[in-house]
C-alpha cells in the first residue's frame, strides 16, 4: 500500500544552480542513459532531499495504513478472512521496513524518520486519516486503496534511484495477493445479501472523495516539478496516475453493480481522459495539515507504541553492534 | 482518545501527545546486510538490511522481512560494517580496472565476493577466495572473477557471516501451506460470473 500523491509543492530548485556543473552533467547523463543511481554516487542535494521525503512518506504510509485495516482483524468475517487480513497487515508493516531502509541509504536515520512521523513533521498518505466504520470500509481499502497504490508503485519502480526501485519490485510482487484478496472480499459482499451490498455501497460513498485525493492535487494547481520528472524522481503527474486508476477500476466497480458517488464521472472518448467533479482540495489540505477525523489517533497510537517499546530496546541494546548507513 | 478501535481505547495513558521522550544512547540497533539464496544451485543475492542488537536476532528478523512470502533455500546476514566495499563505476567502466594488486599478507581466511553487474539490480555472489585481508581478497577476486561490466565489488570475511545452519532449515517448511498469502487462493471469477448472470436474469 502506498501514500501516493506526494505533494512536491514548495520545492525550491535554487539549490540546483549551486551544484558543481560538471558533476551535475555527469549525474544527468547517467539518468539519461537509463542507469540507476546508487547510494555511493554523487547526487544533487535537491535529489537527495526529495527522495528521502518521498520514500520516507511512503514508509510512514505503510505503517499508518496498517491501522485502519488492523482494527478489523479480530472482527473479520470468518477464520480465513482473519488469516488473510493478518498476513496483509504484516506485509504492509514489512513494506515499511524495506522503505525505511531505502531512505536510510540516503543518509537519514530510521530513528529520525520515526521521530518525525510522531511529531507530525513528516507526512503520510492522507487517506489513512479516515476511519473504517464497517468491514466494508476495510474491504474498500484492501481492494481499491491498494489498487491505487499499485498504480503509483509500478510507475515509481521505473524511477532512477536503485534502492527504492529494488524495494518497490519486492513490494509489488507481494501486493498482488492484496489486490486479489481485496477484490475477492468485495465480490462476496456484492453477491451477498441486500444488507451486504448496502454496506459496500455506503463504504464506497464514504471513501470515494479521499480516493480521488489519494493521487494528490490536480495538475492545474500543483507546482510544476519539471526537474524532478527529468531526474526520474516523480514518474507521472498526479492526474495521469488518477486517470490510470479510473481506467482500470471504474469498470470493475460498476460491473459489481455499485454506484460511484459522482454524477459527473465519465470517460471523454475524444481525449481518452476521465472527467469528474473536481475533488475538494481545501479539505485535502485541511486533513493533510492535521485536521482530519483520525490524524490525532493515528499519531498517538504510534507514539504510545514507541514509548511502550522503550524497555524492550533498552533490554536488547548492545555495544557490540553499530548503527551505520546501509549499503544498498 | 475517542476512537472506533477497541484496541486503541484500551491503550494505557503514557506521556504527552506529540512529545518524544529523549532516547538513550544505543537505542538505535546495528545495521545488518541480508543475502538470500532463492533456489538450490542459484547464487546468493543481496536483498536489503535489518536493524538488530545482535547477529542471531538479525537472522530471525531477516527471515521474517525477506523470506516471509517467497520460499528460499538459504539466508545469511552480516554486519554492514564488516562488508568491504570497492568504488562504484558507471557506463562501460569495469570496477576491476581500478582495483590494485595487493601482495599476500597475514594468515589466510575465506572471503565471499559479491558483484554488482547492473546498476539498480542486487549484488550477486560471484564466489569465494582465500586472502589475508579484505583488500587482498578484492585483488584475488580480480584474478578469479574479472568479467566485463562489473560496477561494484563487496568482499566479506566468511567468519563474519551468519549462515543458515541445518537446524534452521525448518523455518521455511510450512511456507507452502500458507495458501492464504497466495494471490492464486483468491479466485473470485466463478462467484462473479454467477452474480453477473443472476443480475442479467433479474433485469
Amino acid at each position: 500500500m502506498y501514500g501516493g500523491g506526494n505533494t512536491f509543492e514548495g520545492v525550491k530548485t535554487d539549490s540546483v544552480a549551486k551544484e558543481d556543473p560538471a558533476k551535475l552533467a555527469e549525474f544527468e547523463a547517467r539518468i539519461e542513459r537509463g542507469e540507476k543511481i546508487e547510494p555511493a554516487d554523487w547526487m544533487p542535494e535537491l535529489y537527495r532531499k526529495q527522495l528521502i521525503r518521498m520514500i520516507e512518506q511512503h514508509g510512514h504510509s505503510e505503517i499508518i495504513g496498517a491501522l485502519p485495516e488492523g482494527t478489523w482483524i479480530t472482527r473479520a468475517p470468518g477464520f480465513k478472512r482473519k488469516m488473510a487480513l493478518m498476513a496483509k497487515v504484516q506485509d504492509e508493516v514489512g513494506h515499511a521496513q524495506l522503505l525505511y531502509s531505502a531512505a536510510e541509504t540516503l543518509g537519514k536515520s530510521r530513528e529520525q524518520m520515526i521521530d518525525d512521523l510522531i511529531t507530525g513533521k513528516s507526512k503520510y498518505s492522507n487517506i489513512f486519516n479516515y476511519p473504517t466504520f464497517t468491514w466494508a470500509d476495510c474491504c474498500f481499502i484492501s481492494w481499491l486503496v491498494d489498487a491505487g497504490a499499485i498504480v503509483n508503485q509500478l510507475a515509481n519502480a521505473k524511477g532512477s534511484y536503485g534502492p527504492y526501485c529494488r524495494a518497490l519490485e519486492r513490494i509489488c510482487a507481494e501486493e498482488s495477493f492484496h489486490l486479489k484478496y481485496g477484490h475477492h472480499c468485495v465480490i462476496y459482499l456484492a453477491a451477498g445479501t441486500a444488507k451486504q451490498r448496502q454496506m459496500f455501497q455506503e463504504a464506497l460513498n464514504r471513501w470515494w472523495p479521499p480516493m480521488m485525493h489519494f493521487f494528490g492535487p490536480s495538475d492545474k494547481i500543483s507546482i510544476h516539478t519539471e526537474v524532478l520528472m527529468r531526474w526520474k524522481v516523480k514518474m507521472g503527474t498526479n492526474d495521469e496516475m488518477r486517470n490510470q486508476f479510473l481506467d482500470m477500476y471504474v469498470p470493475k466497480i460498476r460491473e459489481l453493480g455499485f454506484t460511484i458517488p459522482d454524477p459527473n464521472l465519465k470517460k471523454n472518448t475524444e481525449t481518452n481522459k476521465w472527467e469528474y467533479t473536481e475533488p475538494d482540495w481545501e479539505e485535502f489540505k485541511r486533513v493533510i495539515n492535521g485536521d482530519g477525523p483520525c490524524n490525532k489517533e493515528r499519531l498517538e497510537v504510534r507514539r504510545i507504541a514507541e514509548e511502550r517499546g522503550t524497555w524492550v530496546r533498552e533490554a536488547l541494546k548492545s555495544p557490540t553492534t553499530a548503527y551505520v548507513t546501509p549499503l544498498a | 482518545m475517542n476512537s472506533l478501535d477497541p484496541r486503541v481505547l484500551r491503550l494505557p495513558k503514557v506521556g504527552e501527545p506529540g512529545v518524544i521522550q529523549p532516547k538513550v544512547p544505543l537505542d538505535q540497533f546495528g545495521s545488518f546486510e541480508v543475502f538470500v539464496q532463492p533456489k538450490e544451485g542459484k547464487p546468493f543475492q543481496h536483498e536489503g538490511i535489518v536493524h538488530s542488537p545482535n547477529i542471531e536476532l538479525a537472522y530471525v528478523l531477516a527471515k521474517e522481512t525477506f523470506t516471509r512470502r517467497f520460499t528460499c533455500t538459504s539466508l545469511c546476514v552480516v554486519e554492514t560494517r564488516n562488508v568491504f566495499v570497492s568504488i562504484l563505476t558507471d557506463g562501460n567502466k569495469n570496477v576491476y580496472d581500478f582495483i590494485a594488486a595487493v601482495p599476500p599478507s597475514g594468515e589466510k581466511e575465506g572471503y565471499e565476493v559479491y558483484h554488482l553487474q547492473k546498476r539498480g539490480k542486487q549484488h550477486v555472489h560471484a564466489g569465494s577466495v582465500e586472502a589475508g585481508s579484505p583488500e587482498e581478497a578484492m585483488s584475488r577476486a580480480k584474478l578469479a572473477f574479472n568479467t566485463k561490466g562489473i560496477y561494484n565489488v563487496w568482499t566479506i570475511q566468511h567468519s563474519d557471516i551468519r549462515f543458515t545452519k541445518p537446524e534452521d532449515l525448518d523455518l521455511w517448511t510450512t511456507l507452502p501451506e500458507k495458501r492464504f498469502r497466495d494471490a492464486a487462493d483468491y479466485k473470485g471469477g466463478d462467484k462473479l460470473k454467477d452474480f453477473l448472470e443472476k443480475q442479467k436474469t433479474l433485469s
